[in-house]
């Protein structure tokens, strides 16, 4: 049992540490990475293109992937080391997780060898962003009952609908959608999977206004817009399959922080700053079993996260315990905002600007309840878990066996 | 990096999982529970020819040799099985404190006996309700003898010797006492837990012998729990992986409203957040583990996160487990209750879970500055 990189594992690290000296300089390793923000979106996507291009032109772009599709064929655990390397160095963020992550993949387990040769190695390059046009007003967790009609017309397809949550939208050039091609056939039957242009007639995008003020995701909406069969991914009424391979792709946690917001030692010394009861906050005894609490997940989290990649090192795959990360660390993040917010007493409510000590607190707090939605709700995940990890059996389904059109969906009052 | 138990240790794992099957089953358990005999003395015999208490032990006392990672295998399905038998306080203990601090001789006597079965040991510090604290021990250690009361000492009914945590003119010390000897009065108490037995030790001038240095015996103590609850998290895991799996069985097997309950959302839920939980302290005691095995400086942080998690874990779970199974659950003739009451005193030995949350949080603070 140890911690220790193999000496083949070493030697990639050096030599990926070398090439990331030469072309980046290193972070603050207490400051935070950098995000994507409204202001500066302009500047950093540029930026962001500009160092997946350098990525890609010296051999350091999409390593897993296979090298005709301009990948280096490494194993999981190179890649893994790189980006635990990458993100020691001060860079833009990146615009590419979901293309790399998810739409790549998909392609290339369902795509024409066409569709290969024309979408992988732009991916790989960096020149085309890519975003996901899966979620619909009324089609979220239940993925499946979406709405947004693909309507055969010669070799095109005219799409019409509403896709939402969309990140990136507004600077992707393609996009992946899932639409359904026959309401008359049952739910999961119906749907066809298409890569979309973004620049195409008939598509507006317009910014959603978070409950915290930020904009980091977009509502698409498609009028009449025309695609060429050419760009259907999988066969027609098979979009359900095709949308599952993506969704499996779901970028895992494995290699990232997991952390769900501030740290266990900035909860120490606000603890250490602030009083309860005349004196310092941190010889309350709630207080101090709160922190050790969420010190134990964190390091829960931390620790699985560990074994996952102990797994990919040792050439197998991670076990189903990386399935909780997500779940634990939003909830903790939420609830180690609040905490933070209360130990600030009367002005823990203050914010940006105003916050009388670090706003990760109030930001934090405002900004867990969407990370416990995204991706999975964590209703839908302790669904997985049980159903796919443990093998509990599921709910009995009243929308299987009938045509789509039968059945009833979104809000009604 | 492999930051996993090996194939090795995990067929040792295999190994032990099978023989308790076989030789500790819940009826076993029951058995020794009802007959209020404390412990398994076939089980123990058994324990001992297997070489598991010497696994940690050195070979020249008789031990195996073999290190932590072994240990916290076998602990894991001691805590699966319930298993009837004083290991904790012999092994976990007892037989970590005469290691590290025990002179040539102790070693020859105590180290050599556990591993070849012949001896107990227990570890008795507390006396009286509340923390325990320096100022809590009354205990006198002078002139080679002991006087004080201790309670309550876990095992200390059916062990053979018991290292104690006494006052030594200003400072405190640990001292070993036999416990079949002269001056030594015990008594059995009414606990949660037969299977793991508690008992009141008064003792009156009894001679006893000193471990370690004069004055040192609150820092050892806490070195040896630090050490200990690194192990027992293993036990308490081991525990909540196997109320998990029968709360799960029956959840699949029992049908109410024409299905089986565990189609319902408002106990799958459940399941996957104790999945959850588990896993957590799952990681948690790994870290413990490798902590351990190499000495590392995080051991004081790494044992108190994996203990504080397991016991929640355990704790969880066992009272999910009586509420999942419905009345049956609240019945003698189901196991259930076993499951929670071993939880609850596994979640006071070694310190309650509020006491090494305090432990926790004044490493982290240490850290922090």
């Amino acid at each position: 049992m140890d911690f220790n990189d193999s000496p083949e594992e070493a030697a990639y690290r050096a030599k990926v540490r070398a090439w990331l000296d030469a072309h980046a300089t290193l972070r603050d390793p207490n400051k935070p990475a950098a995000t994507m923000t409204q202001e500066a979106e302009g500047d950093l996507i540029e930026k962001a293109k500009a160092w997946q291009a350098l990525k890609a032109r010296e051999g350091w772009a999409c390593l897993r992937w296979p090298k005709e599709y301009g990948g280096q064929d490494a194993s999981p655990i190179e890649a893994v080391i790189f980006n635990q390397e990458e993100a020691r160095y001060d860079l833009p963020p990146s615009i590419y997780g979901i293309g790399h992550g998810m739409l790549g993949p998909t392609i290339m387990a369902h795509g024409t060898d066409e569709q290969k040769k024309r979408f992988l190695p732009a991916m790989v390059e960096g020149s085309e962003v890519w975003c996901q046009l899966f979620s619909e007003p009324d089609a979220g967790s239940d993925l499946a009952g979406l709405k947004t009609s693909a309507t055969k017309d010669g070799d095109e397809w005219i799409i019409n609908g509403q896709k939402i949550w969309t990140t990136g939208a507004h600077f992707s050039k393609w996009g992946m959608l899932v639409a359904r091609s026959d309401p008359n056939a049952a739910k999961h039957a119906g749907l066809t999977y298409f890569i979309v242009d973004m620049e195409s007639p008939g598509i507006e995008i317009r910014q959603i206004k978070q409950m915290n003020g930020q904009a980091g995701f977009n509502e698409v909406f498609f009028t009449d817009v025309r695609v060429p069969d050419s760009n259907r991914l999988g066969a027609e009424g098979d979009g359900w399959r095709v949308a599952i391979t993506t969704l499996m792709n779901e970028r895992s946690s494995i290699g990232g922080s997991m952390s769900g917001g501030a740290g266990i030692s900035s909860l120490i010394k606000l603890a250490q700053q602030t009083e309860i009861g005349g004196r310092p906050a941190i010889e309350d005894g709630g207080v101090r079993r709160r922190i050790a609490d969420f010190a134990v997940r964190r390091s829960g989290l931390k620790f699985t996260g560990q074994r996952g990649l102990s797994a990919l090192s040792q050439g197998q795959t991670p076990g189903p315990e990386a399935s909780i990360g997500k779940l634990v660390a939003a909830i903790m993040g939420l609830e180690m905002g609040a905490f933070g917010m209360e130990l600030q007493g009367a002005a823990g409510i203050l914010s940006g600007d105003d916050s009388q000590a670090d706003p990760v607190w109030q930001t934090t707090f405002m900004g867990m309840p969407g990370l416990r939605l995204a991706g999975g709700t964590d209703e839908i995940l302790r669904n997985i878990i049980a159903e796919r990890v443990l093998g509990m059996p599921g709910e009995p389904r009243i929308d299987k066996g009938k045509p789509f059109k039968d059945i009833p969906s979104g809000t009604t009052r | 990096m492999n930051f996993d138990f090996s194939e090795e240790q995990k067929l040792l794992q295999n190994t032990a999982k099978d023989f308790l099957a076989e030789h500790s089953s819940l009826a076993h358990v029951r058995e020794i529970f009802e007959a209020d005999e404390g412990y398994s003395k076939p089980l123990w015999k058994s324990v001992a020819e297997l070489g598991w208490l010497g696994v940690a032990i050195p070979e020249e006392y008789g031990g195996a040799g073999y290190g932590y990672l072994e240990l916290a295998m076998i602990a894991g399905e001691i805590g699966q099985a319930l298993a009837p038998i004083p290991f904790g306080s012999t092994v976990y203990l007892a037989a970590e404190a005469i290691a590290r601090e025990g002179s040539d001789d102790q070693k020859n006597r105590y180290l050599t006996g556990i591993a070849a079965g012949d001896l107990i040991g227990s570890l008795a510090t507390t006396e009286k309700i509340g923390s325990l604290t320096e100022k809590s021990v009354s205990t006198t250690f002078a002139d080679g003898k002991l006087s004080g009361t201790k309670l309550p000492v876990a095992d200390g009914d059916v062990a053979d010797f018991a290292i104690v945590l006494a006052r030594e003119g200003d400072g405190l010390s640990l001292a070993i006492v036999d416990l079949t000897g002269a001056g030594v009065e015990r008594t059995r108490l009414d606990s949660l837990d037969p299977t793991r037995p508690q008992a009141r030790l008064v003792f009156q001038d009894a001679p006893a012998t000193r471990l370690g240095a004069a004055g040192q015996g609150w820092t050892i103590t806490q070195n040896v729990l630090t050490r200990a609850a690194a192990l027992m998290a293993f036990e308490q895991l081991g525990s909540a992986d196997r109320a998990f799996q029968i709360t799960f069985d029956f959840m699949m097997n029992r049908f109410a409203f024409g299905r089986p309950i565990a189609s319902f959302q408002a106990l799958k839920h459940r399941m996957a957040d104790h999945y959850a939980n588990r896993e957590l302290a799952r990681s948690n005691c790994y870290w413990a583990a490798w902590a351990l095995e190499n000495e590392a400086e995080e051991l004081p942080v790494a044992a108190a996160s994996a203990k504080i998690s397991a016991s929640d874990a355990f704790d969880q779970m066992a009272i999910d487990m009586i509420q999942m199974h419905g009345g049956v659950g609240y019945t003698w003739e189901y196991d259930c209750h076993l499951f929670y009451r071993r939880a609850r005193v596994l979640s006071h030995t070694l310190g309650t879970t509020d006491e090494w949350r305090e432990k926790l949080v004044t490493h982290l603070i240490e850290e922090a500055a």
